[in-house]
């Protein structure tokens, strides 16, 4: 079957229109990827299960936020809050991303009720639908930035870099997450959301809303009742005024890079951090390395990382060479949003394959 | 008709893991338990076509390398989201130090 044409610099990313058929006719839609190869039993030993590490790292998640909020409590209405509430807030409005992922993959801990409730906890804090957002992080793992197919595609060709950095005080965001929750609550999904949830779950998925809504409703009244602003201080602002290191990290793992390509080391960034970040982030910077094996844990992603980065194009050095990289894709993307950064691999690498990663390329010449 | 065919040695899979099986076609996993048991399923995962030999094994459980959906081996029951779907099994018996698993 011939594919239809499209314009240079034209994309659809919804999941339901032209680019989705065109990613499921041209093979690109659950295909089979490039994975580095690691022998079985480093493999087995890397994928191993552990509770200890991510309850240390959780008790001391909660350590902040009852430290920061207990702070921001007692010295309300002073300059002295403001110390306790940033750190509360970043604890809050950022970690709640990487926590709500890496239990949302079950891998965080050994035991399942552990990830669950990490999970449900932190889909509230990120103001995220944990069924919906479970499904659409499935679709990004098989179809990681396939046009028409991955609905977490956070920088879309040709990119709008004002709308993009002003979602890192994530006001755009989380006003945009609220207004989902919102409809879910009221009943309704989109026709993007039925597409990647199962029938099975939409129910689940509206439900889930409605307890969500349900708490930041009594948190209005709190607030109301108390005239105050303390309440929605501690609960759901967090997501907009500390979330700026959710951002600023989630924006490295793919911009600039290449679309519709079966290879991560081609759309995704490896990204060395400062422990403060790796601590909140829980080692997302490795993030080809989870890409291409997201069963194993955060702790383990640095052990990884050694034993595949001859495979692998150099990591960024640091957050700033990151966003340096970042914005000179962007701007050329701006004008030719044809166009993506493709990194050179070391001698030891295995090279790119042309036959799948042309296809970017030749999806504007058919 | 069911019949018995020999998938592999049962030292060629470490206990606690599973490996890969082609046959006539199709592709199996064979299960090696931490009990010492043995235990066959269909190879790729339900939710999506991901081929489970490179995922985890805990216990009874296999964990899909894709999106981690569970199973349990013994039974194909689906355990984990995103894998909703059960997975097929097939009787297993150990013979003279091989693997047998019965295909129709």
């Amino acid at each position: 079957m011939t594919a239809a044409p499209f314009p240079v610099g034209q994309r659809d990313y919804s999941l339901v229109g032209p680019d989705s058929r065109r990613a499921v006719e041209i093979g690109l839609a659950s295909a089979e990827w490039y994975h580095s190869e690691v022998p079985r039993a480093v493999m087995k030993d890397l994928m191993k299960r552990t509770d200890g590490p991510a309850i240390r790292d959780t008790i001391l998640w909660f350590a902040l936020l009852i430290g920061g909020a207990w702070g921001g409590i007692y010295f309300w209405g002073t300059w002295a809050c403001v110390p306790f509430l940033f750190v509360y807030s970043v604890v809050y409005g950022s970690s709640c991303d990487s926590r709500w992922h890496e239990c949302g993959h079950g891998t965080a801990f050994r035991t399942p009720w552990m990830n669950d409730v990490i999970y449900q906890i932190a889909s509230f804090m990120v103001m995220r639908n944990p069924v919906t957002w479970r499904w659409s992080h499935a679709r990004h793992h098989t179809d990681t930035y396939i046009v028409g197919r991955d609905a977490e595609i956070a920088w879309m060709r040709p990119p709008k870099t004002l709308t993009n950095f002003l979602a890192l005080f994530d006001v755009i965001g989380a006003v945009r997450s609220l207004g989902i929750l919102a409809r879910n609550a009221s009943g309704r999904l989109t026709p993007d959301e039925k597409d990647f949830i199962p029938e099975s779950e939409w129910g689940k998925a509206v439900l889930a809303a409605r307890i969500h809504m349900a708490i930041y409703a009594a948190t209005i009244a709190t607030a109301l009742a108390t005239w105050s602003w303390l309440p929605l201080m501690l609960i759901g602002l967090p997501r907009i005024y500390g979330s700026w290191h959710m951002v600023m990290c989630g924006h490295l793992q793919h911009a600039g890079l290449a679309e519709n390509v079966l290879d991560h080391r081609l759309n995704t960034r490896t990204v060395y951090m400062n422990p403060i970040s790796r601590f909140i982030y829980w080692n997302m910077n490795y993030h080809i390395e989870h890409h291409m094996f997201p069963m194993v844990p955060y702790h383990a992603l640095p052990r990884l990382h050694e034993v595949i980065k001859a495979d692998l194009p150099p990591p960024n050095t640091s957050i700033l060479d990151g966003y340096r990289e970042v914005f000179a894709s962007l701007r050329r993307q701006k004008t030719d949003p044809e166009y993506y950064l493709r990194k050179t691999l070391p001698p030891s690498a295995k090279p790119y394959r042309e036959e799948f990663h042309t296809l970017d390329i030749a999806r504007s010449r058919t | 008709m069911p019949h018995w065919i020999r998938a592999c040695a049962t030292d060629d899979i470490s206990p606690e893991d599973l490996i890969r099986f082609d046959h006539d076609g199709l592709t199996y996993a064979i299960y090696h338990a931490p009990d010492g048991r043995f235990y066959a399923t269909a190879g790729r995962c339900t939710h999506e076509d991901v081929h489970l030999c490179d995922g985890l094994v805990m216990g009874h459980l296999i964990e899909c390398p894709k999106h981690n959906g569970q199973f349990d081996y013994r039974t194909g029951e689906a355990k984990r989201l995103p894998a909703c779907v059960n997975l097929q099994t097939f009787p297993v018996k150990v013979e003279a130090g091989a693997v047998f698993i019965e295909l129709n």
